[in-house]
Order: structure tokens, then sequence, then C-alpha cells
């Protein structure tokens, strides 16, 4: 610790003279140390990801949307996985593991977290940056080379990891089972080992930042609703994906060195293998230690993200801050006894079902509570619609969509029926993907200001929700209907199953909502990069803000605060505080400032 | 040329979108607006609150439309005890998140239009109040409570041990296609070996088994109406999933862990013909879990039949090994050990899955 605060006064003499020329071209903007840098580099990474994980649905949503339509015209970008028109069965597959994957863990969880709680972590608690620069450096890089991996795994010949993302042994263990379990399933491995450590490194560094770095009077209970998201993901993460490295690690010794952790009784490719007492379901109880906490990973920073947007734009204090700390603490504690929902019709014994269900369920109280608290916040606000906010609305709104389902798949006697159907498909695609992806964009609308000195165009940002919003609802409300009929996950094709093969029309129109949608990230690509160069500039607090980062300078330079770190006094969350000249109060000024809009109980800390 | 017209005229496109972009910004330059706090202008304002409003009420009619327009699809034709357990379960189920669905959606977008900023206005000081909270924790922790009740009720009753007379099927999962097995007149499946696997006897059953001597191996699954059925689930190569979704019913099969599920069907085949109207209605069996390049193509037909007919149709049943009497050329000169140890292995199996 001692020698990062050196390191850290010492960067503030810096800061404090101006003078950054000891910092050359790679030091400043590629192996950066500092966290807003890394922080970009995540964002835009993540953005790169998304394009691939994006597109990649689109192809399978042209699958789906025409399945007797012969697609020459990607022959160009998919060369031999397109035969005489028809995509490849196992290059189908592959597409939606590879979307899978991209999408939980290169994006919404490097690519959102990353970006949040590098970037806000130090700005909102008063820091002058991460407690380990050098790490927090690491943690992306290493990041980086998984990206890599997982990259070059979309171009060997034998295509990526098939098996669908939750890789499945003995599917994922067996190249003679599908050509994606070879070459394409070791790069996966590889590519998500690294991406482990990439977490662990980040998340450490997050929660010791939080834990030690905090500006004079930022008590915990002072902190915003955003850092305690933050924090109490990387203690997920930190807990949780040393599990997955584990199930990583032994599903590595079945394939290469011949163990049966997972593997028994099999007959394949005319030969019966030599493993013997492995389970199959170990692994998936392995996995889903970390896949289920995964996705509270993915979706808890977002909950941060909109109660800060949803309080600034609103103009009002977020309802319940205390509920909302303890919603979100219930959430991560319960996150980590509910995996097995997602094994209920794996054989595992009926009577872990029940309990796993009783678990579940209890989850959704304090889901509940968090959107009640957030409805609150909005009432008698004076609301104003920055295309944040409306991001965050849409968020609250498909987070209700997508939760609500999640109370009829936690029960596992109606899961029998829609276990592996387009129901959850819906169910997990409005609550942790869409509702993630419209935190991610509330965040990167709201503090692109503070990154980029600059502000995205509001106009342009409008559209693009609006187009998003309504497409995400027509391609995923639909899905509820074909799921109920049972319509199976990861199909190809359905038209040789007479129960499922009546909903072509339904199918084709999902489709086509999904390519405009896909085709609106377009505009907010567009808006995005023009506006780091072109767009308006900004104030220091151009959304008249409480927290901490709008103290700092229109573009905060290294060491985030010229001279002293401010003092904190108050809460994030004093809007239109009665009494008070304007309808907020950062949190840098002290309530002898503020006689006149003080509570009673307050007039002792004046 | 056709494509270099439609290369030129997306061009023109975005360029003309460009330039709209332009003017917009020019024009809210010239007006003023830029210098208000963002989204305290009239117009984002009236736009974006006409919108909200607009999404509620056109949205949600497009989603009433469309969930009574699919209803009929959407429900597939029941044809088991437990499905109208289940079915009624859910239903119950998506009229309560319903009734939330709508109150919290319209709340969300009402008070998102009713209190649009205006300048003269100041937003109500409400930090929190601790009945509310309380009462709004207590609603859905009972709500909550009522269903895992009857979830676990249910649940309980489906997966409890299947009645003793229950018909014996055994189902084997492999890539591609699904192969079963019924017991013959005896009642017993034979033991099964997967090292025992060959191009004829695809079960790898061991026939030395005096248990598997009648067992057969037909192409497809008939179970008498009203009858328990218990399906015995294994598979032999990776992970699948029996799926019938017009009897409620899905149960992975597991290499290594034999899997079971047990079901009463309420409706033959005929009668289910006549139900829907269509006459080569015929119940599916599928699989879902993925299972490589074929999962979607794993299609077995169920046939549901009145007693009679059944009876009928196992009396037509032809042993396996009366049908392939050279696979028993593997197993004479079987030395009797082997035999003793396999069936030592199938014994703990049956005992997790009665356990089970």
């Amino acid at each position: 610790m001692s020698s990062t605060d050196i390191s850290i006064n010492h960067d503030v003499h810096h800061a404090h003279d101006d003078h950054h020329h000891d910092q050359n071209f790679f030091e400043k903007y590629i192996f950066s140390q500092d966290h807003k840098v890394i922080a970009k580099q995540f964002l835009f990474t993540g953005i790169f990801w998304a394009i691939i994980g994006g597109f990649l649905s689109v192809l399978f949503r042209l699958q789906l949307g025409w399945p007797e339509a012969t697609f020459t015209f990607l022959e160009p970008i998919l060369g031999g996985w397109v035969e005489n028109g028809k995509i490849d069965p196992e290059f189908y597959l592959a597409m939606v593991t590879m979307h899978g994957t991209i999408m939980v863990f290169f994006v919404l969880t490097a690519g959102l977290s990353g970006t949040f709680s590098n970037f806000l972590i130090p700005l909102q608690i008063g820091a002058r940056d991460m407690a380990s620069g050098f790490m927090n450096m690491l943690s992306y890089w290493i990041f980086f080379v998984a990206s890599i991996v997982m990259f070059i795994s979309l171009f060997i010949e034998t295509g990526p990891a098939g098996g669908g993302w939750t890789i499945y042994p003995p599917l994922s263990a067996l190249p003679q089972a599908i050509s994606g379990s070879g070459m394409g399933m070791t790069l996966w491995l590889v590519s998500m080992a690294l991406f482990i450590v990439s977490q662990l490194l980040g998340g450490v560094n997050y929660i010791t930042t939080v834990i030690n770095l905090r500006t004079k009077g930022m008590s915990m209970t002072k902190l915003p609703l955003t850092i305690w998201a933050f924090t109490l993901t990387a203690i997920l993460g930190l807990l949780s994906f040393p599990v997955l490295f584990s199930a990583a690690l032994l599903l590595i010794f079945d394939r290469s060195f011949g163990t049966s952790f997972y593997l028994s009784d099999i007959y394949i490719a005319g030969e019966a293998l030599a493993n013997t007492g492995g389970s199959p379901i170990l692994f998936q109880h392995l996995f889903w230690f970390l896949g289920h906490p995964e996705v509270y990973i993915v979706i808890l920073p977002t909950f941060g993200i909109v109660s800060e947007v949803i309080t600034t734009n609103s103009r009002k204090p977020i309802f319940g801050y205390r509920a909302m700390i303890g919603s979100m603490l219930g959430i991560s504690v319960l996150s980590f006894v509910v995996w097995a929902h997602h094994m209920f019709v794996t054989g595992m014994n009926p009577f872990l079902g029940s309990v796993f269900m009783f678990l579940t369920l209890i989850i959704a109280v304090p889901s509940a509570v968090k959107v009640f608290n957030w409805l609150a916040t909005l009432w008698r606000g004076n609301i104003r619609f920055t295309t944040a906010m409306l991001y965050a609305i849409g968020f609250v709104s498909l987070f209700i969509s997508g939760g609500l389902t999640g109370i009829i798949l936690g029960n596992s006697a109606l899961d029998i029926q829609l276990h592996d159907t387009y129901f959850v498909v819906a169910h997990f695609h409005l609550v942790m993907g869409a509702a993630a992806f419209f935190g991610m964009f509330c965040g990167v609308y709201h503090w692109f200001p503070k990154m980029f000195g600059r502000l995205m165009d509001e106009k342009l940002g409008a559209v693009h929700f609006w187009l998003t919003f309504i497409a995400v609802y027509l391609v995923f409300m639909p899905m509820h209907y074909i799921g109920i009929a049972g319509f199976p996950r990861r199909y190809y094709n359905w038209t040789g199953f007479e129960a499922f093969n009546m909903f072509t029309d339904l199918n084709t129109f999902i489709s086509i909502a999904a390519i405009i949608g896909f085709g609106s990230q377009f505009i907010f690509l567009f808006n995005f990069i023009y506006s780091i160069f072109r767009g308006r500039r900004a104030t220091e607090n151009p959304w008249h803000s409480n927290t901490l980062e709008w103290t700092t300078p229109v573009l905060p330079g290294h060491g985030n605060w010229p001279g002293e770190i401010p003092a904190v006094y108050r809460w994030p969350y004093d809007y239109s505080k009665p009494g008070a000249e304007v309808d907020y109060i950062p949190q840098t000024v002290p309530f002898s400032e503020t006689k006149s809009s003080n509570l009673p109980y307050e007039r002792d800390l004046e | 040329m056709i494509t270099f017209a439609i290369g030129l005229s997306i061009i023109l496109l975005f360029v003309i979108l460009f330039l709209l972009f332009r003017i917009g910004t020019l024009a809210s330059i010239f007006r003023g607006s830029t210098k208000q706090a963002a989204g305290t202008t009239k117009t984002s304002n009236r736009i974006n609150g006409t919108m909200m409003l607009l999404f509620l009420f056109v949205g949600g009619a497009a989603f009433a439309w469309s969930f009574i327009e699919s209803w009929d699809e959407m429900n597939q034709p029941l044809a088991s005890v437990h499905g109208e357990w289940t079915d009624s379960l859910f239903w119950t189920t998506m009229i309560i998140i319903g009734i939330v669905f709508v109150i919290t959606q319209i709340l969300l977008f009402i008070y998102s239009y009713k209190y649009q900023h205006k300048d003269d206005k100041r937003a109500y000081y409400y930090p929190h109040n601790n009945k509310l909270e309380v009462i709004w924790t207590m609603i859905p922790a009972v709500v909550m409570a009522i269903l895992v009740f009857a979830g676990w009720k249910t649940w309980t009753n489906i997966t409890s041990a299947a009645p003793e007379d229950a018909v014996v099927v055994e189902v084997m999962g492999k890539q591609f296609n699904w192969m079963v097995r019924y017991p013959g007149p005896d009642g017993k499946l034979g033991v099964a070996k997967h090292t025992l696997i060959d191009a004829t006897n695809e079960f790898g059953v061991d026939f030395s088994d005096k248990n598997a001597q009648d067992d057969f191996m037909p192409r497809e699954i008939h179970v008498p109406k009203g009858k328990p059925v218990l399906l015995k689930i294994r598979s032999r190569d990776v992970i699948h999933s029996v799926f019938m979704p017009h009897f409620r019913l899905k149960m992975d099969a597991v290499p290594g862990m034999p899997t079971k599920f047990w079901f009463v069907p309420t409706k033959t085949t005929a009668e289910m013909q006549n139900e829907t109207g269509n006459p080569d209605f015929k119940y599916e069996l599928a699989c879902t879990e993925i299972c490589g390049r074929g999962h979607f193509a794993m299609r077995f037909i169920v046939i549901v039949d009145e007693q009679e007919d059944y009876d009928k149709w196992l009396s037509e049943q032809k042993p396996f090994i009366e049908q392939n009497p050279g696979v028993m050329a593997n197993f004479t000169a079987e030395p009797q050990k082997e035999l003793v140890s396999a069936k030592k292995a199938e014994v703990p199996a049956q005992e997790v899955k009665t356990e089970l």
C-alpha cells in the first residue's frame, strides 16, 4: 500500500504542474496504468465484441427466419460454412455458442464491469487511481490476449466451439461428437482461462480500491449506488470465477489427458471409450456455480448505473437508498445458492429441485423491491429525458418483463415443459441480455462527457433508443409464445416437427425485428465515434449531478483532481431538497453552506 | 451494374442522413436550445413523453392482440395427467405475473410521461418511507411463498416413485436418433453395457442375461391410454434430452447416469386426431439438449393406444434375438463371470433410480 501512495503523490505533483511530457505514447494510451484509459480500452474492446456477437445473431436469425432459403450471398463471409446456399448445421451451433460466449463474458462482463468499474470507482469515491494501476493494466491486457485467442478460434478450419456457451461435456469433451470440440474448444478453454485471470486481477483491484481509497468523509453509506453495485459484482466474480476455472481445468484433463471427471460409459464413433466413473452432472454443478452468479455479475453493475441515472434525471433522491443496498446484498448472497435451477430436468435428485425452487423464488423479493423503488423515484419527479434517462426507463421496463418470467422458470414443476425452449431464451435475453445492454448504453450516454470531454448527440440518441427499445420487444415478446408451445433452443431447423412447424411467420417476423435492431446500433456507433471528435464540448457537470466525478475538470487528467481531492460531507442524492437554491447539492458541499435546506438531524453537522 | 446502383444509393442515403443530422444540430444551436441543460427542452420533452405514452398503449395493444392471436398455437394439445397440473399452475402463475406486469409497466410509462420536466416545477424530496417499503417487501414474499408451495406439491407428485404396474419403456439417446427397448413378457429389461455395443446390438444388451431374451426394440413407442408409463432414460454418447411436448414431459438422457420419468397418457392418438381435427396428428419426441449436428432432427413417434390395441401390438412384437439371431454368437462363448460383474454394476444404478 505504501508504495502505491507514494506513486500517487508523485502523480499529484505532475497533475498539478501540468507536466505530462514524461509519458510517451505507449505509456499514455497503450500500456497505460490510468484507470480512465483502461476503462476506455475495455469499452472499445467491448463494443468491438458486441458488433461481432450481434452480427452472429443476425446470421443465425437468417437461418431461423427463412429455414428454406438459400444463402449464397453469405459465401463471401462464411466461405466453406455455406454449402449450396445452406449454412452448415454445426456452424450454426458454433455461431449460437460464440454469440452466447461473446455476449455474456466479453461484452456484458468485461465490457460492462471493465468499463464502468474502472472509470467510476476512483472518480466517485475520490481516489487518484486504482489501488494498483499495474494490476489494472495487466487485467486489460490479459483480457486482450483472451480476446485474440477467442477471435482466432472463429477462423480455424474445424470451426469455433459449438457445444453451446455452457459447454456441457461429453459433447464439449469429445471431438468425435462435434467438430467444434476439437481445436475450437481448446482455444475456447484457453481464452476463458485467461479471461478468468483478467477478471480476478480486476476484481481484487476494485474491491481493494473501494475499501481503502475513499476520500475524507466518504463513508460506506455515502457511497453512490454504482459503487455498491460494482463492489458486490467484483466480490461475486472473485468467489465464482475460480470455480469455472476448476471446471475448465478438469475438462482440459478429460479432453487431453484421458481422465474421467465428466465421462462415463460412452460409445461414440464406432468405439466404446475406456472412461468410466465420471459424471457430466458434476460439470453442470461446477459450471452453474459460476454461471448463476455470472448473470448477476452482468446485471448488478447496471442496477447501480440505472439507479444513478434515474435519480439524477428525475431530480429526486433515490427512493429507499438503504433498501437498495440491502436488496443488492440479498441478491448477491442468494445468487450463490440458486444455481441448480438450471438443472431441474438433468436427473438431479428431485429433492434438490424443491430446495432450489424455494431459494430461487426468494430472489424475486429483493428484485421486486428494486423495481418498486425505481418507480417510486420517478413518482413526482421532474424528469429530464436525456438519452441516458430513456435507457434507464427502458431498462426498468425490460427488467420487469424479463424478470417476471423468471418466477415461472424458477418453479421446477413448470420448468419441465419450458426448460431449453424459447421461453428461456426470451426470459434471459430480456432480463440479462437486453436489460444489461440498456444499462450499458445508459452508462455510456451518461458518462461520455466525462470520458471524452464532449457530449453525444441527444437527438440521435433518442432515435437510437426508440428503435432499439421497440426492436427488442418485437424480438423477444413473440419468443414467449413459441416457447410456451415448447419450441426447443439451438434448433437449426424445426420444419421436421409437426409440433413446432406452425411458427414460420412468427420466426420470420422475429428475424426482421432482430435485423432492424442490429441495424439501429450503427446509429449509436456513428454518434459515438463522431462525438468523440466533433461532439459538442461538455461542461464539468452537464447533468447537474451530485456525485464526485462531476467535480473534476471537463477532461480529468492523470490523478483526476488538480490539487487536493475534495472531501465529502453528504450522501449523493440531495436532489430537489426543499429550501435549497438549486435542485441539486453536490456531495462536496458542507452542511454549513446549506443552512436553508438542512433537515433537523443535519443541523448538528453544520 | 445493379450492385453498383444499390451501393451508390446506399451511400447517397447515408450522405442525406448525415446532412439532416448536421442541419438538425445547427438548427438547435441557432434556436439556443443547446444552452439549456440536456433533457429540459420543450421538444425533447414533448416527443419523448408522447413516445412513452404511445409505446405503452400501442405496444400494450399489440401485445394483447398478438397474444390472443397466437393463443391456439402456443397451447400444445395436452395428453397427460400431470400436464393438467402443470398447465393450470402455469396459467395461474401467468395471471399473477401478468397483473404485476401490467401495473408496473403502466406506472413506469405514465410516471415518465406525467412527471416530465417543467421549468417552474421542483421534484418532491421523498427519500424513503419505511412503512411502504415493508409493505412492498412483504407482498411479493407472501405471493412467492404461495407459488413455492404450489410448485413444490406439483413437483413432488410428478417426481414421486412410479407405480409398480407401470409400463416400462427404455429410451436411449444417441447421435442422432432415439432408440427404445421394451422388456417383453417378463417385464424385466436385460442388462446392457456400452462395451457390448456394435452395429446390430446398438443398445449393448447382454443377451446372455435371461431377462434380455425377450426384449424387443420397436421403431415407435406404443403406450396404453390411462396406464402409468415409466420411461427409463439413458444415453450412450453425449447428453440428450427426452422432450414430449404434448405430455409436458422432459428429462435429460445422460451417459453413465440413467434417469427416469413417469406419466399417464390421457388421450389416444386417434382421439387426439379427432380433437385437433388433424388426421395426421402424431405425438412427437424431440431432443432438447444440444448434442451436435443432428440435434434438430431427433424426431421419434409416440403412439397412444387403447388397451386392447396396445395388447394386440405387444403380441405382434418379436424379441430382438429372434429377429437378429446372429447377435447370440457373441455371447455363447462368454464366460459366466463377466455376466455377474455386469449385473453387479447394474444393481446400484437401479437403486439410485428407485430413490429418485
